[in-house]
């Protein structure tokens, strides 16, 4: 916890890194000051692209004693502001999630080759960014903590499968390897609590270590300050189970 | 997005951007997540140009409503031209 006596200071900056098929992709990463150890954290933005809020986020886990990374998924599909690149790939139907978790990947490959890193990586992401934070848990050996925040899409019906996402993620739940934390709005439709129970049936199924929290009177993406979506109190309550979770499973050294 | 509910369709025309005019290819028509109107959901279309990269583009956000009669308007406007002879010959 942060005294008023206490030295603070981080480092900020646009980074490149490797990517899916060792692609060339930037990133923002942020890391506090000092020789360490810190525990790696993979900020994974949402489906309206990588934007301002995304390099708060990584900021306020850099703030909160973590090497945070956020890469740019939509790196390859052109530059622009965040929202005409964002719109883009919205019409394109997203990014294949094969790609989404070799980035993703990726920056946590990154996070490990840090010298002040303590051995623990952790992986965060909000709406589109929550569905990839959990998919990629679950497909890549290497995170040592998930956050799923209202990640819709998680759960999929046969017609909404497509070449770029075929498998829905909840079919990779019983390869879950770390603890999951995972935040929703009761007002949400994507996901809508029923997807939320029929997901964590699945967990419960297969013996995974998780915490589930459904806010009422929220719905989707009740941490952006900038949108009407934005619950107060559910978003401060929110942000101190994420910091709660994360101190539990990633601060200890890796042996 | 979350939906990811979207459908793109090849048009002839111009849209003005923040650079000024620019010929438009394509429409993208997607009921997702919008940027600006205080909806969680919302009609957005898109018109672009994507030769020109992702800043040649003109973007409006629609409630459901607005969609409808957006929609409608289109095509009552298209009915009375064509009663007038208008379309004759037009592509």
């Amino acid at each position: 916890m942060y005294h008023t006596n206490m030295y603070e200071g981080m480092l900020a900056e646009t980074i490149t890194m490797r990517g899916a098929k060792g692609d060339v992709i930037n990133a923002y990463y942020a890391r506090p000051l000092g020789p360490g150890p810190f525990p790696g954290m993979v900020a994974i933005h949402h489906a309206p692209g990588w934007d301002e809020w995304y390099r708060e986020a990584t900021r306020k886990f850099a703030h909160h004693g973590y090497a945070a990374i956020s890469p740019n998924l939509y790196f390859r599909d052109g530059h622009g502001t965040p929202e005409d690149v964002g719109a883009k790939v919205r019409a394109a139907g997203g990014v294949p999630d094969d790609q989404a978790v070799g980035d993703v990947e990726g920056a946590m490959r990154y996070l490990r080759s840090l010298p002040y890193v303590n051995g623990k990586v952790g992986v965060f992401g909000t709406c589109s960014g929550g569905r990839h934070a959990f998919l990629v848990a679950c497909r890549v050996k290497g995170f040592d903590a998930a956050v799923d925040c209202w990640g819709g899409r998680v759960v999929m019906s046969k017609e909404e499968l497509t070449a770029k996402q075929p498998v829905a993620p909840i079919d990779y739940t019983k390869d879950l390897p770390c603890p999951l934390l995972g935040l929703f709005g009761a007002e949400d439709k994507s996901p809508s609590p029923e997807q939320v129970a029929q997901h964590e049936q699945e967990l419960k199924k297969h013996g995974k270590t998780y915490e589930f929290h459904m806010y009422s009177q929220a719905g989707h993406g009740f941490f952006y300050y900038d949108r009407p979506a934005y619950r107060q109190e559910q978003a401060v309550d929110g942000w101190k189970k994420v910091f709660a979770f994360l101190e539990k499973h990633l601060r200890t050294s890796a042996k | 997005m979350c939906t990811m509910i979207v459908q793109q369709a090849a048009i002839d025309g111009s849209g003005k951007g923040t650079q000024g005019w620019f010929t438009v290819r394509q429409i993208n028509v997607s009921y997702d997540h919008p940027y600006h109107v205080p909806l969680e959901h919302a009609l957005n279309i898109d018109f672009v140009n994507e030769a020109e990269g992702p800043g040649a583009r003109v973007a409006v956000e629609l409630s459901v409503q607005s969609a409808r009669h957006l929609v409608q308007t289109i095509r009552a406007v298209l009915a009375r031209a064509e009663a007038g002879g208008y379309l004759e010959g037009a592509r």
